[in-house]
């Protein structure tokens, strides 16, 4: 693994790696994010050849098991000239849970990221059009959050109706 | 004094507020959208100055469900997202959660699978193909298109028992085995399909109304392709040469490489995400005629003693080890034991990299079930390809995406 050398000569001691079956890590944790990961993404790209980001998603960890941390994105960059993959995972706490945006570095970031943020409240900072994208502007609360229930907090069956009568 | 002309306009004509511009909402119900999605549109007569989707309609919280459902549940609702294809996002899901247990399939079950994946592949093609002609005018190949597809459902109905949300796999295996009656329908399948993919050919390769409302429309450069994160033909018509079947193998594709090429176009345009699908659909027919006929014998689900997969009937009723471990398997808080850890699997569907990134704590659900859609991240690079064409543009540009709302929205 080529990359790996590459930012431990850059980057040595912001981050730790850990592997499972065929996916291999790169972690970076809520103190070292903020100021890590942009630089750490645009060394993979432009130095090791992860030009696609393939993947970015957001995980909250609350009550698992041995977790530090509680939101997390997991970034995962794709070398489309081998295939290799690598994924990096970038942490954030409560109460102001934030990461810099990469979407200078990918296109294909900008509605992805705004998922993660509508989903967990994640800001991502310097996004170009940083906006809820599935659910609707007004909507209050991060639904993918694991203290968010199942059945929400009644939006739905208190949701203002219209009725013929009164229209 | 010599006379001079004016000079043209030509500065400020991308900003949104200049007076001649005006905006048309394009959706959510228009029926050249298929499904429901909205376009803010943003126009200079007809020629599109920005145009801006607006996406969520459809959210349902698919990936909070994930969270509640067990892997087995959990696949009625993976269905619902590409409904067009879903047996392809059944395999993507299992493949996602084999990994994370640690599951090999038996080599029936991966035949079997993949057969079942490139028929579905078929099917997404040719709706995509079929709807997108469709809304350019040509109705034909449409009728053409759906008739075959009737049989894909046909297949899908005699072996999972549902002809358009077959739930038919399950964690280490399949709900049953196909019967020799499938096998006989995915034969005559495999030789009545060329002259259907004949007649679209004829209908639409070298229709002129057709290369004119598609070719050099949407145009989508390598570099762009990349950057904007697109996977499967949107990618592949572009030139981005990455297959998920070669590069990654999974299934039986690794037995089957030889049966088939990966499909790629270099002008990136509608008109190419066409040919790609085309190209398509013909290799996975090579890849369905040269696995039906040699389909292993053996088992379709992995050994019981595993204690991974739902025990039939008769074992069941007829035992006590089988009776357990129905019991295990199904009540709420037993289930599967999970390693506390993550994994991400992807497949190539129709659309693309279809990839789920499952988080499990120890217990027989997914702690996070987050799914890699293709379809959003199409859609994503829309306004990109939709800059400086017409309005009637944009119905063959949606149509070459093949955007489906329903995964879009989740």
């Amino acid at each position: 693994m080529p990359y790996l050398d590459t930012l431990k000569a850059k980057f040595a001691g912001a981050f730790t790696t850990s592997e499972f079956r065929d996916n291999k890590r790169v972690l970076l944790s809520a103190e070292k994010a903020p100021t890590t990961l942009f630089p750490l993404l645009k060394c993979l790209k432009e130095e090791c050849g992860f030009d696609m980001l393939a993947e970015l998603g957001g995980v909250d960890y609350l009550n698992y098991p041995n977790a530090t941390d509680r939101y997390c994105v997991v970034y995962g960059l794709t070398n489309t000239a081998t295939g290799e993959r690598v994924w990096v995972k970038a942490f954030a706490n409560d109460p102001e849970p934030e990461l810099p945006s990469v979407v200078e570095l990918w296109k294909g970031a900008d509605w992805m990221e705004r998922e993660v943020y509508d989903m967990y409240g994640v800001r991502f900072v310097g996004h170009p059009d940083h906006r809820r994208i599935l659910m609707p502007a007004e909507f209050v609360g991060y639904p993918l959050r694991k203290d968010y229930p199942l059945r929400g907090y009644g939006e739905r069956h208190n949701f203002p109706t219209v009725t013929r009568a009164e229209s | 004094m010599p006379l001079q002309t004016a000079a043209p306009v030509t500065e400020d004509v991308a900003g949104a507020d200049q007076e001649f511009l005006y905006t048309l909402n394009f959706g959510p119900q228009h029926p050249a959208t298929h499904t429901t999605l909205r376009l803010i549109l943003t126009l200079d007569g007809e020629t599109i100055v920005k145009a801006v989707p607006d996406i969520g309609y459809l959210h349902s919280g698919f990936e909070k469900l994930g969270e509640d459902l067990d892997f087995n549940q959990y696949v009625t609702i993976v269905d619902r997202m590409n409904y067009i294809s879903p047996f392809a996002n059944e395999c993507a899901w299992f493949t996602a959660v084999e990994k994370l247990i640690g599951i090999e399939l038996t080599p029936r079950c991966k035949y079997i699978r993949t057969i079942l994946a490139e028929l579905a592949r078929i099917s997404d093609h040719l709706l995509c193909v079929g709807a997108a002609a469709l809304d350019l005018g040509a109705l034909t190949a449409f009728l053409y298109a759906f008739n075959a597809r009737e049989k894909v459902y046909n297949i899908m109905e005699s072996s999972a028992g549902q002809r358009f949300h077959p739930s038919y796999a399950r964690v280490g295996g399949l709900m049953a085995d196909i019967s020799d009656d499938v096998v006989a329908q995915i034969r005559d399948f495999v030789k009545t399909f060329p002259k259907v993919l004949a007649d679209i050919v004829r209908l639409l390769n070298r229709n002129r109304i057709f290369i004119d409302r598609t070719k050099g429309i949407g145009v989508l450069t390598k570099e762009e392709a990349i950057n904007w994160s697109c996977s499967g033909p949107v990618a592949r018509a572009s030139g981005v040469v990455r297959d998920l079947r070669k590069d990654e193998p999974y299934l039986a594709y690794g037995d089957l490489q030889g049966a088939f090429k990966v499909v790629c176009g270099k002008g990136g345009d509608c008109y190419n995400r066409y040919l790609v699908r085309m190209g398509e659909m013909a290799e996975s027919h090579k890849i369905i005629a040269a696995a039906v006929e040699n389909i292993p014998a053996g088992p379709v689900n992995v050994d019981l003693n595993d204690k991974l997969t739902i025990p039939d009937k008769q074992a069941t009723y007829r035992s006590i080890e089988g009776l357990i471990q129905h019991f295990e398997l199904f009540m709420w808080n037993r289930r599967w034991e999970t390693p506390v850890e993550e994994v991400y699997g992807a497949n190539e569907t129709a659309n693309g990299e279809l990839g789920y990134y499952v988080v499990a704590d120890g217990g027989g659900k997914a702690f996070r079930a987050r799914t890699r859609p293709p379809s959003f991240i199409h859609f994503a690079v829309f306004p990109l390809m939709m800059e400086g064409h017409q309005i009637s543009d944009v119905p063959a540009v949606l149509g070459s995406l093949n955007i489906i709302a329903a995964e879009l929205d989740r």
